[in-house]
């Protein structure tokens, strides 16, 4: 498998932010995707797009999670678009599958 | 750092003595990532001693034992809390501390070892009690948990850092039998989510059987073999098919060596 680089961009697409991450997501920089996360929550709902994420320890699903919660506290949407499979792998190593709102891509989650 | 083909434990030559005993007779030893690898063996083959001297407990007399590329009997400080960090080990007992909760036990390895956020170290730590099915347990303390639960417990606090490298001493022992299954079922899965290595020391044969890519048999302080499940199931060795029909062992005696234990002033 070619590495993917470590990556997390947020874009703004009028109202909604999506964050977008790719690479291994570990211990060593998952605190920046919490801090995106937490930042692109400042502003309306959000959208965590995970297709390039090769892999996701559980610090990187502790953003995601503080990040749900965050929303929710604020009324605002959280959704996971595009998880890779080493992502839902781990999601339902936890039975976050279960918990989280996921969508296959940016206009559902949009739209949902 | 290792390779990524270089195996992720690397022992060889490795003997061990306890006073005039010796344990393992120059052992060779290999695992690579993302194995499951099962040490079987009776009690007194040498599993207990092995997987000592590859958390690093004792040093080798003889022989090297490299984790993640380390050689722990060399390596600087900074270079074996480097591999520590990467290494989580559910001991046979648990070894939880009794005057922590569950859940800061846990948790302890994060506050020990990472400056991360105290929200995220409180949902990484409780995120493992769910995965070993302890979800909403944290304010528990060790005395009011029982025998299956504390195994998931240390369970839980061997991987709150993700490591790299499990080890896991007997996980069935003790335990009822649907305890037992699920365990191995979270072992299997903790491999394919998390993409850990790890190293089972077991001496049940179902459970071995279950979890196992490959099973290294050791008996009286040597390999008998390392093989896939089929070729240890199946393998002619008497010792090992002893071992697996439960037949009690012959045990050698060395007359010299005996009378000397015996009788020598200085052991």
């Amino acid at each position: 498998m070619n590495a993917v680089e470590n990556t997390c961009v947020t874009e703004d697409l009028g109202g909604y932010a999506l964050v977008r991450v790719g690479g291994e997501v570990d211990l060593s920089w998952s605190q920046k995707v919490r801090d995106a996360i937490l930042a692109a929550l400042r502003g309306g709902d959000v959208g965590v797009e995970l297709s390039r994420v090769a892999y996701i320890d559980s610090s990187g699903i502790a953003a995601l999670v503080e990040g749900f919660q965050t929303a929710r506290g604020k009324g605002r949407r959280f959704a996971l678009i595009a998880a890779s499979k080493p992502v839902l792998a781990v999601l339902q190593l936890a039975r976050l599958d279960k918990v989280f709102v996921l969508f296959a891509d940016v206009e559902a989650a949009r739209a949902g | 750092m290792t390779s990524a083909s270089a195996p992720l434990i690397d022992v060889t030559k490795l003997e061990a003595w306890y006073g005039r005993r010796r344990i393992l007779n120059g052992v060779d030893f290999a695992v690579n990532a993302g194995e499951i690898r099962v040490i079987m063996g009776g009690s007194g083959s040498g599993k207990s001693t092995l997987l000592r001297h590859l958390l690093g407990l004792h040093k080798p007399r003889s022989g090297t034992v490299r984790l993640l590329g380390v050689d722990i009997a060399r390596a600087s400080e900074r270079e074996l809390l480097a591999v520590r960090r990467q290494i989580g080990v559910s001991f046979q007992g648990g070894a939880l501390l009794t005057s922590l909760s569950v859940g800061d036990n846990v948790a302890l390895p994060l506050r020990e070892h990472t400056n991360l956020d105290e929200a995220t170290i409180r949902i990484m730590s409780r995120l493992k009690l769910e995965v070993v099915n302890l979800g909403g347990f944290q304010d528990l303390m060790p005395a009011q948990l029982s025998g299956g639960m504390v195994k998931r417990a240390a369970l839980a606090r061997a991987i709150a850092m993700d490591p790299k490298l499990l080890f896991f001493d007997e996980p069935s022992a003790g335990l009822d039998p649907v305890v037992s299954a699920e365990l191995d079922e979270l072992i299997l899965r903790l491999r394919d989510a998390l993409r850990m290595t790890i190293v089972v020391v077991t001496h049940e044969l179902e459970s071995a059987f279950k979890i196992a890519d490959s099973i290294t048999v050791l008996d009286q302080g040597d390999i008998l073999m390392t093989g896939t499940v089929d070729a240890v199931r199946h393998c002619d060795n008497e010792r090992i098919q002893d071992l697996l029909n439960r037949r009690p062992r012959e045990i050698q005696v060395d007359a010299d060596a005996y009378l000397k234990r015996l009788t020598e002033e200085a052991a």
